[in-house]
């Protein structure tokens, strides 16, 4: 799914990431952690393809992803779903229609997705908030309707920066279960977060293991969930 | 594949739905074609003013010429019928009558007032002479005038028909360059407000991206909306202006410029032509701007 070989990343002079090696196997379930600063934005920009590696290699779903045109980076990235701490939405747009955005900008027809649409608002239990506006929802809702965007396009993997950083453990306990009932279904999932928490409590629900960032170097931090 | 305008413009309305429908600079792309359209059909109508202009100096009056005679009074009446019989037989004259004395002191009553005393005041006898086409050969006639009748002095306006001429070409000229920087202008505020509406929503061009949208997506959706706003905004300030010279108050005939202010028959092809202008610049104005910010921001 996801392969690194030596991959590296600086801004200007000050490398954040340097010889990244590790392979992301299809529907597997990651951790990403480390201290702040240590990369980890980074390296999620680099697997959902908003930031290309300096140096060494990144394979996406089996391609260099170096080597694709401007076109083709595009339909990739409707493979990868985006859940971000703090996720932006079309603030003209309601709940519904933020979550058909994919489908919109795919060129797909909404009228025929309608049936999907509104299982995915009952799936992060958003249905009664479909008609209202970005700005009207709370944090934990924002983050289910960012989680509900992700996977409109039916996306190989999902790759959620801190998705619990700004919701309580309640919340962040509901969409860690949302993340591995999609594991479940299939998709790889790389969720970066330092709520240890949250990691040790998915233990027993799927298997997942922890990728440790620190000093620009990735490793596997041991334990295997 | 061949670049089909409408098929951009038109083709994916649902696109239109991505950019907000209003920002902090949503109006001015409207406001600012529409007084360009504005400006510019003003523009027009003078164009086409100072066309009749022309048109009236270079060949109605260039088809007429006066004779002037200055003779002892014994002589006046002789000489004056010799210069009609001369003018009447020449080739190229269309007709010659002579202009009374009522009518010369009427012509005079701008500069010298109304109480003028017809009896005694000395005014040359002036003879209204139409051309035809071809003209009469002036040196011939003048050199048959200078024999027939002395006090004959032939004048076809050239003097002063010719700096009148030199002047409403320069003034077309300046309304063709107003034209031109109207248009140049328009296409700069074009540019701007894409540049700003891009600027402004660089949240949603990058989740749009993060979505899987590419830059054309992207700039369809920008470059339709600035594109309908300027061109809403130039219909209505073309309807304006129209309004404007449709309803300016009429003058005679010799009006001057003056009269000139108005548009029949075809001439309203012309500021129909304004909003459709607008449009394609405002398309490509926009469609360039966002290509190149899309491409600059990664």
């Amino acid at each position: 799914m996801i392969s690194l070989k030596n991959a590296g990343f600086s801004y200007g002079s000050r490398a954040i990431l340097e010889n990244v090696t590790q392979e992301l196997a299809a529907g597997s379930f990651h951790f990403l952690t480390g201290p702040s600063g240590a990369g980890k934005t980074t390296l999620l920009k680099m697997c959902y393809l908003s930031l290309m590696p300096d140096s060494g290699k990144l394979e996406i779903f089996g391609q260099d992803v170096t080597a694709l045109s401007r076109e083709q980076i595009t339909q990739m990235r409707r493979r990868v779903g985006v859940v971000h701490q703090d996720c932006q939405f079309l603030n003209h747009l309601t709940v519904r229609q933020n979550i058909a955005l994919p489908l919109l900008v795919a060129g797909k027809n909404i009228e025929d997705n309608m049936d999907n649409l509104e299982d995915l608002l009952s799936w992060v239990e958003m249905d009664h908030r479909a008609d209202a506006f970005p700005e009207e929802i709370s944090g934990g809702e924002r983050q289910r309707l960012a989680l509900a965007r992700a996977v409109i396009m039916d996306p190989d993997m999902i790759v959620a920066d801190e998705p619990t950083g700004n919701v309580d453990w309640e919340m962040g306990q509901r969409l860690l279960s949302l993340l591995v009932e999609l594991n479940k279904m299939g998709k790889t999932i790389l969720l970066a977060t330092h709520d240890l928490n949250l990691i040790r409590s998915i233990k027993g629900q799927v298997p997942a293991s922890v990728l440790r960032l620190k000093d620009g170097q990735l490793n596997l931090a041991g334990a295997r969930l | 594949m061949s670049f089909n305008p409408l098929e951009y413009l038109f083709g994916d309305k649902a696109s239109d739905q991505v950019v907000p429908p209003r920002g902090g600079a949503a109006w001015l792309t409207g406001f600012a074609s529409a007084a360009m359209a504005f400006i510019a059909v003003f523009a027009l109508t003078l164009s086409l003013a100072v066309e009749r202009l022309a048109d009236y100096w270079a060949l109605d009056l260039a088809r007429s010429a006066t004779v002037r005679i200055v003779a002892q009074e014994a002589d006046l009446a002789a000489q004056t019928e010799a210069t009609l019989q001369v003018l009447r037989t020449t080739p190229g004259v269309k007709s010659a009558e002579i202009i009374d004395k009522a009518a010369q002191l009427e012509l005079l009553e701008p500069w010298l007032g109304s109480s003028l005393p017809a009896d005694t005041l000395p005014v040359p006898q002036l003879i209204d002479v139409r051309l035809g086409e071809p003209g009469p050969d002036v040196q011939s006639l003048q050199l048959r005038l200078s024999a027939e009748a002395p006090g004959a002095v032939y004048n076809d306006h050239s003097y002063w028909r010719a700096p009148v001429l030199e002047a409403s070409n320069r003034l077309r000229l300046m309304v063709m360059i107003s034209l031109v920087l109207t248009a140049v202008v328009t296409v700069i505020i074009v540019v701007l407000s894409a540049h700003n509406a891009l600027a402004s929503n660089q949240g949603i061009i990058r989740t749009l991206r993060l979505l899987g949208a590419g830059d054309s997506y992207i700039a369809r959706a920008f470059v339709r909306r600035i594109t309908l706003r300027a061109t809403m905004g130039a219909v209505l300030g073309m309807v304006l202006a129209m309004i404007v010279v449709l309803t300016f108050p009429s003058q005679p005939e010799d009006g001057g410029l003056l009269a000139g202010l108005s548009l029949s028959g075809a001439d309203f092809i012309y500021p129909l032509l304004v909003p459709l202008l607008v449009a394609i610049s405002a398309f490509a104005a926009s469609r360039l701007a966002a290509r190149y910010h899309l491409h600059s921001v990664t």
